[in-house]
């Protein structure tokens, strides 16, 4: 297989699809059909082929995997792809949820059908791309490249204020990374180099280099994830996207953040990341209590969802910079079961949306009489957000907990009762929409899941719970690279120390 | 007689062009306005001659005319872009001027002109060369800029710029004369040699260089000599502006980077602040100033003041990067405006031209290839990646970190966050909105060829940026001997 350009084949497989499709010519609903399938055709090879990667990964290394090199642009910066423990599960994520995405859109998205799949599969590449550069250059492509399809899907595709959403996606966006790349061109300065694994070696920057760098790369990566106070664009974009673009912004881009935090500030600027947990820690902290709060007084189902993920997004942070094992190990298990199960939430949202064309939570209840289904499946998701023992969602919150109790007993605490308002607000929610008497003429009418929507959770469901009850293949994956990167860092703090003492 | 000839082969390029440009005119005086079409092909031809002649000149400077002309890597590169946009200029040009019942041979002949002025401007080694070039360049634009006599706006803009012109032409001798009197020479290596080995510049070199910097940033129209740009792009003729918005503005800035670098690098630190002023000033200016425009061309004008900003921060940092960031940055930015000016060329509503940003609304439904283009060209604009304007600002902001001047760079995102604002506008009327009134269809060929080509280019620039990026450093290392 080592000869094989699997990362390549992987990251650009949908742009193949997307050419597919712009070259249809027809009568536009023929060409809408024949999007559709392709969309549907690609996203899965997409998704068969980059479980080879997880096949042949090798568990027992913390050294990059399928790396591919070409010459590029030149000057030090390559073209140059490879996966390791920590970025190799996103992009099985990525590729997992796009076909679910693409099945989700199937009825509810009607006009310009095309231009929304081809939309979908760039941005597809983009992601995956995110996830396997090894350079920072090419990172920052498909970082920032990411942004045009996004703004077109909420933009055209996207609620009644998708205008005012999509403006502020974009700008919110953009306004965070521009300084990461200054951040980027002055490390391309300092070390000759954008190649990540070099940069990755300690101590090429000084401490006061590491604390602007670091400062940089967080106003980008902060933005992204989103972290209190700059996580307002988060709650517009979501609520006005297509359902498949809300699953594709909380259950990928939002890990953009988390995994950038990975690997860039960690390994790169090991001082500066010691030096501003605290802070990382106050702001998760402030983000898991406040936008729980918050939560709770929502109107819109979305919205609700949105400002959970914002609060499942600071134990995200929080367990980054607990700078442990356990923290770090499930900061990234988080990331991914939170990928699945807010997907899962919106598409739950998505399927009374597309009946009845409201997100208004006080619209709903009593659906547990006429969509059995319906009620059970999202009973599982909301269990599942909450963090029951047994889903997805409990593994990843207790590891992170674990690691920031051993960091700062404090932290662990204060989190700790943002568990509680989760399953306050999530339960909430549940009991409006599902319980409670069934009245409302129109939702009476409302038909259970079809059999495309089952298709759907399906999968989504078993690995809810697959994850919840046997998580160690996922962690047996991540583990040696989160060890390797630990270890560097300590090695780094103690370099540091010694130089201090030394000078002394 | 026995004066010898001076050695002519560096000069090859502009001869050729000078001749070119007579033997046009008196084609089109004898043939009369129908063969405008046929000096349009010609002028074509011409220039794609004059780009063959640059390609085989040898790779080492030459000079000639005793040292007032030199033609080394950064004058061929700096060229052949203006040569690129001076030949597209007339590609657009050719359906408006039917269109518009303006056929007039003498436009292809004054942008041949203009663009021999241009290629001097670009090679000029001494002051004088300079001054000549220059001249020869914004006589021939205050023509095209009026060439449309019956129309009140046309002008007008022709008189504004003239006017402002000779008073920006004006501030430029009258520096280039103190120049000379403190200096005791008009010749760039000459004055250069005053200033080797840490000598100083007196107060009168200073001011002179302070006149000649407002001259020079009148013709690139940077911030705050910016103030004819606005109107004259609204009033001129669509295909003049285009013509106006790419090679004049790359001949230019060629040569503010050579009158700067080559006589006065060794005193940068008492020019650099002002270009460091100017080029904040215009990067401001052009994205704040362009968020409340309602007409497209003059949404351009600012957008351009705004990449001069970015353009000039190259030379701020006054290093061998710098000048490739420069020439980069130059490259791209012709193909992207080109590209939108193509856009807005096709933008009629029945029989007419409209210039209204809100014209744009709905075009991804009414003509989405074209809507695509436009997409991709204000992406780049914006310099999101992997479009090519991206490439443009990543270098000029590296030039700008290796030189330290972080203040300047990050300034320099930040107003590209402020300018993606109204480039994103635009997309969103295309994209989001319905149209009010379609814009005709169909697009014309040329047109369209132009949109496509420098589409392409934008689009597919991060594929192998490679020959450029590698052209524009050997140029930048000219001037760094």
């Amino acid at each position: 297989m080592s000869s094989m350009p699997l990362l390549s084949i992987v990251t650009f497989l949908p742009l193949v699809g997307a050419a597919f499709i712009f070259l249809a010519r027809g009568p536009e609903e023929i060409v809408a059909r024949n999007a559709r399938s392709v969309a549907l055709w690609t996203t899965t090879i997409t998704f068969a082929v980059s479980l080879l990667l997880w096949l042949n990964f090798d568990n027992s290394t913390a050294q990059f995997q399928f790396v591919e090199k070409v010459d590029w642009i030149g000057y030090g910066i390559n073209y140059h792809m490879g996966v390791d423990g920590i970025s190799m599960l996103f992009i099985i994520l990525t590729t997992f949820l796009m076909p679910l995405c693409i099945l989700a859109s199937w009825e509810a998205i009607g006009v310009r059908v095309k231009e929304y799949m081809i939309a979908f599969l760039v941005m597809e590449t983009l992601m995956i791309g995110v996830f396997c550069a090894l350079d920072l250059v090419l990172f920052y492509l498909f970082f920032e490249a990411g942004l045009i399809p996004m703004f077109l899907i909420i933009g055209v595709w996207g609620g009644k204020r998708r205008i005012y959403a999509s403006f502020k996606f974009f700008l919110y966006t953009l306004l965070g990374s521009v300084l990461m790349l200054l951040a980027i061109l002055y490390m391309y300065f300092t070390a000759g180099t954008t190649d990540i694994p070099s940069l990755m070696k300690t101590g090429l920057f000084s401490p006061e280099a590491q604390t602007w760098l670091w400062l940089a790369f967080f106003a980008s990566f902060a933005v992204k994830m989103p972290m209190w106070p700059v996580h307002t664009w988060l709650p517009d974009a979501h609520v006005e996207a297509p359902t498949a673009g809300s699953v594709i912004l909380a259950g990928v881009l939002l890990k953009m953040g988390g995994y950038g935090f990975l690997r860039f500030s960690l390994p790169m600027f090991p001082l500066a990341s010691d030096y501003f947990a605290p802070l990382v820690f106050a702001l998760s902290v402030i983000a898991i209590i406040y936008t729980s709060l918050v939560a709770l007084m929502q109107e819109d189902m979305k919205k609700l969802i949105a400002y959970s993920s914002v609060a499942h997004m600071g134990f995200v942070t929080m367990g980054i910079f607990a700078l442990n094992t356990q923290g770090v190990e499930g900061a990234i298990f988080q990331m991914l079961s939170h990928g699945i199960v807010s997907g899962a939430l919106f598409l739950c949202v998505g399927v009374v949306y597309d009946r009845l064309h409201t997100r208004e939570i006080a619209r709903y209840g009593g659906l547990a009489n006429n969509m059995p289904r319906y009620a059970l499946v999202f009973m599982l998701f909301t269990m599942a957000n909450v963090g029951l023992p047994g889903t997805g969602g409990f593994v990843g919150e207790l590891l992170t907990l674990v690691g920031a109790f051993q960091a700062n007993t404090w932290v662990a605490l204060l989190a700790t009762t943002g568990v509680i308002l989760s399953a306050a607000y999530a339960l909430w929610l549940y009991r409006k929409v599902i319980f409670g008497e069934l009245t409302k003429d129109d939702l009476k009418k409302m038909l259970d899941l079809s059999p495309r929507e089952i298709a759907i959770f399906a999968p989504l469901v078993i690995l809810t719970l697959w994850m919840g009850i046997y998580p160690a293949p996922f962690l047996d994956v991540m583990a040696v690279s989160v060890q390797h990167l630990l270890d560097q860092h300590e090695t780094a703090l103690a370099a540091a120390k010694a130089v201090a003492t030394a000078a002394r | 007689m026995n004066a010898t000839l001076p050695v002519l082969a560096p000069a090859y390029p502009e001869i050729w062009l000078a001749l070119a440009s007579m033997a046009m005119l008196m084609l089109g005086v004898f043939r009369g306005d129908t063969s405008t079409r046929l000096v349009s092909w010609f002028s074509i031809a011409a220039l794609v001659v004059a780009a063959g002649i640059i390609l085989t000149q040898p790779e080492a400077a030459e000079t000639t005319f005793g040292d007032m002309f030199i033609a080394d890597e950064f004058g061929r590169f700096a060229k052949l872009l203006v040569l690129i946009g001076s030949g597209f200029a007339i590609v657009l040009s050719l359906g408006y001027l039917r269109t518009e019942r303006m056929e007039r041979f003498e436009f292809p002949v004054l942008i041949l002109l203009a663009t021999t002025g241009m290629m001097m401007m670009i090679s000029a080694n001494d002051l004088i060369a300079l001054y000549l070039g220059l001249e020869l360049q914004s006589l021939s634009l205050y023509v095209m800029a009026a060439i449309k006599r019956d129309s009140g706006r046309a002008t007008e803009a022709g008189l504004k710029y003239f006017v402002l012109g000779a008073l920006s032409s004006g501030m430029l001798l009258y520096g280039s004369s103190l120049i000379y009197g403190f200096a005791g020479a008009t010749s760039f290596p000459l004055i250069a040699q005053a200033f080797e080995g840490g000598g100083q510049a007196s107060i009168g070199i200073v001011v002179g260089i302070v006149f000649l910097i407002a001259g020079l940033a009148f013709k690139t129209s940077a911030v705050p000599f910016h103030m004819w740009t606005p109107d004259v792009y609204e009033g001129s003729p669509t295909p003049v502006t285009a013509f106006f918005a790419v090679a004049p503005k790359v001949a230019a800035l060629a040569l503010f980077v050579r009158a700067m670098l080559t006589p006065f690098g060794d005193i940068a630190a008492d020019w650099q602040q002002i270009v460091i002023a100017i080029s904040a000033l215009s990067m401001i200016l052009g994205a704040f100033a362009a968020i409340a425009q309602t007409n497209i061309k003059r949404l351009m004008a600012y957008s351009s003041i705004g990449h001069v900003g970015y353009a000039l921060i190259g030379l701020a940092a006054g290093t061998e990067e710098g000048v490739r960031g420069i020439l980069i940055y130059l490259a791209i930015y012709v193909a992207m405006t080109l590209g939108t000016f193509a856009v807005i060329l096709a933008m009629r509503q029945k029989d007419r031209m409209v210039e209204g940003i809100d014209d744009l609304a709905g075009l991804a439904r009414t003509h989405p290839g074209m809507a695509f283009m436009m997409a991709a060209f204000m992406f780049s604009l914006a310099g999101v990646p992997p479009l090519a304007g991206f490439f443009g600002k990543f270098y000029i902001f590296m030039a700008a970190i290796n030189a330290e001047l972080y203040t300047l760079a990050i300034l320099g995102v930040l107003t590209s966050v402020v300018g993606s604002y109204y480039y994103l506008r635009i997309v969103k009327l295309m994209y989001f909105d319905e149209a009010a009134e379609p814009l005709a269809r169909p697009v014309r060929g040329d047109l369209g060829v132009v949109m496509t080509v420098t589409g392409l280019f934008t689009i597919l620039f991060f594929v192998f940026p490679a020959p450029i990026l590698a052209a524009a450093g050997n140029a930048a290392r000219a001037l760094f001997p």
